[in-house]
């Protein structure tokens, strides 16, 4: 009997040849232009469509909306950048302490516990307003009284409880034997955590961690309750004055315009990662 | 398989297209501004609209019905002047009042400024009120001392959102800080308790009453000197083509006449002394 070769090519997930799959293509597009055209012959053809269009996709009202909603959203992109320094690093902090094993760690597993409980059951505005408005006005010398600053302590607090519970399931799914392999080479147990455990858990929930990014991105939005003007603060401001909703499209469009792009560099990095894992294991 | 689904959306696209074609006149046949039968939501009945919470000394305790404070007993008087016996109050957001469309009330009552932007949008009755700027700041803060708007550039200000006191701060006092902005007074009080402003811009009787009532420690610095000598209208706002906006402007008008608005607005806004103004 001669073995079978493996296929030359793998399998492609839609279609079988070229062929086959240049159709799939054909009436996917097809498909999908019709779906758009009946949505948007519906939507034109409503007896109000002029004045939605006018109330929520003015072009004179993007367009003088624009400024002020990207000037906006600068401070979301500087306050989401430096959440993505501070949480990772928490979280990793209060994860790492939650799984310590031994009795003597016990209070650090306590703390930890505590922590994510705490600021994960606290919703995130008032976190934000009790931070914002009410540390600074307890006068407190040497503590800064910048409501941004506590809106980043905030927004710390509250997604690094979230992201720790992530890492630890991470670490929980690393499959106990690798602790004891990484020990009985004579790793101590911070070294096992560090060159075993870590960085698998890290891989094994980059997707979980991805949607807390995202997520992430849009809760900044929260922070304008303390007086911050980021974007969607800028959209209601410019819509409270003119009763017209454009631009909320506008801060629409300059979130998706971060959002999209991150969640397909996950997806590609996920991907990617797999292959790699998976022709290093053949 | 796939050619089934095909078909089907293909037919489910001609219905919708047909569905879609098919535009009934809805607008009612718009007829003659008539005050006898007068055109309200509910007969007999005006429903009248507020926001939610609503502020001293506008309206008292949150209650608008008790006829208590400016707005809630204009809307009394008003009522009375239009020959209706009740008021039945709603309560909506800001934003829910000005979007376009038809609204479930025959008017909304709560500090809309009248500009020509928001005309567009939704109808404005004749301003029931002139409403002027004031500041309010800590007695012994910088900002005290201010004569003109000149000395309010380099202060830290807020104002709340939606407020024609947040355009005043940008295009009047154009301050070297950006102006913050809040929900409403009430956060923009916790931020001046917090420090992070300086001074706050908001209307003169609102005014009045965060510094008797709400931050004793503020006081108003000034009332502001008003945007090209021209005052600013507060009125009440109706759904965009409202039949009803002819008869309260009738009704407003026999009552300023009669000097009912006058002496409301002695009872309820008129409360604080003098206060010095603001040159420009």
């Amino acid at each position: 009997m001669i073995p079978e070769q493996p296929p030359a090519t793998t399998p492609r997930r839609f279609g079988f040849g070229d062929q086959e799959g240049a159709r799939s293509a054909l009436i996917a597009s097809v498909s999908t232009l019709v779906f758009v055209l009946v949505a948007g012959l519906l939507i034109v053809n409503s007896p109000s469509w002029p004045k939605v269009r006018q109330q929520f996709f003015s072009r004179e009202d993007f367009v003088a909306s624009w400024p002020d909603v990207l000037g906006g959203f600068w401070v979301n992109v500087q306050l989401f950048f430096w959440a993505m320094v501070t949480i990772p690093v928490v979280a990793l902090v209060v994860a790492i302490m939650r799984s310590l094993r031994g009795p003597g760690f016990f209070p650090f597993r306590a703390l930890a516990v505590i922590y994510t409980d705490l600021f994960r059951g606290v919703p995130l505005f008032l976190l934000i307003v009790l931070l914002g408005f009410g540390v600074p006005t307890l006068q407190i010398a040497g503590l800064p009284r910048s409501a941004t600053f506590w809106a980043l302590v905030a927004l710390t607090l509250s997604y690094s409880a979230y992201t720790a519970e992530i890492y630890r399931s991470g670490i929980d799914a690393v499959p106990e034997s690798q602790r004891a392999s990484a020990r009985a080479l004579g790793l101590t147990q911070t070294q096992a955590l560090r060159y075993a455990i870590l960085p698998q858990a890290v891989r094994n929930v980059v997707p979980a961690l991805m949607n807390t990014v995202v997520s992430l991105q849009k809760d900044v939005a929260l922070v304008s309750v303390v007086g911050i003007r980021e974007a969607v603060r800028e959209a209601e401001i410019y819509t409270s004055r003119t009763f017209n909703y454009t631009s909320y499209v506008v801060a629409t469009v300059l979130f998706l315009a971060v959002s999209v792009p991150l969640t397909r560099l996950v997806d590609w990095y996920t991907a990617r990662d797999r292959t790699l894992r998976s022709q290093a294991l053949t | 398989m796939k050619k089934r689904i095909m078909s089907g959306l293909l037919a489910l696209a001609l219905v919708a297209a047909a569905c879609g074609d098919d535009t009934e006149d809805t607008e009612a046949g718009g007829d003659g501004a008539s005050c006898d039968g007068l055109p309200t939501k509910v007969e007999g009945t005006l429903t009248v609209a507020t926001g939610e919470p609503v502020f001293p000394p506008w309206m008292i305790d949150d209650e608008p019905s008790n006829e208590q404070g400016f707005e809630s007993a204009l809307v009394y008087a008003l009522a009375d002047e239009l020959g209706v016996d009740e008021v039945t109050w709603v309560r909506t957001g800001f934003d829910e009042a000005i979007t376009v469309g038809e609204k479930d009330y025959d008017f909304n009552i709560q500090q809309y400024s009248i500009t020509a932007e928001r005309e567009e949008v939704v109808d404005f009755a004749d301003g029931y009120y002139q409403v002027e700027q004031a500041i309010i700041g800590a007695a012994d803060s910088p900002a005290a001392s201010a004569g003109s708007l000149a000395d309010l550039k380099d202060l830290r200000l807020g104002a709340a959102i939606g407020t024609t006191s947040l355009d005043y701060i940008e295009t009047q006092i154009e301050p070297s800080t950006e102006a913050a902005v809040y929900d409403d007074n009430a956060a923009a009080k916790a931020a001046f308790d917090a420090g992070q402003v300086d001074g706050i811009v908001l209307d003169l009787p609102t005014a009045y009453f965060v510094t008797a009532v709400e931050i004793p420690d503020a006081s108003i610095i000034g009332v502001l000197p008003r945007i090209d000598g021209t005052p600013e209208e507060l009125g009440m706002l109706f759904e965009d083509g409202s039949p009803l906006v002819p008869c309260v402007n009738d009704a407003l008008a026999a009552l300023r006449d009669a000097g009912t608005i006058d002496a409301l607005e002695d009872e309820w806004l008129n409360q604080g002394g003098s206060i010095p103004s603001l040159s420009n």
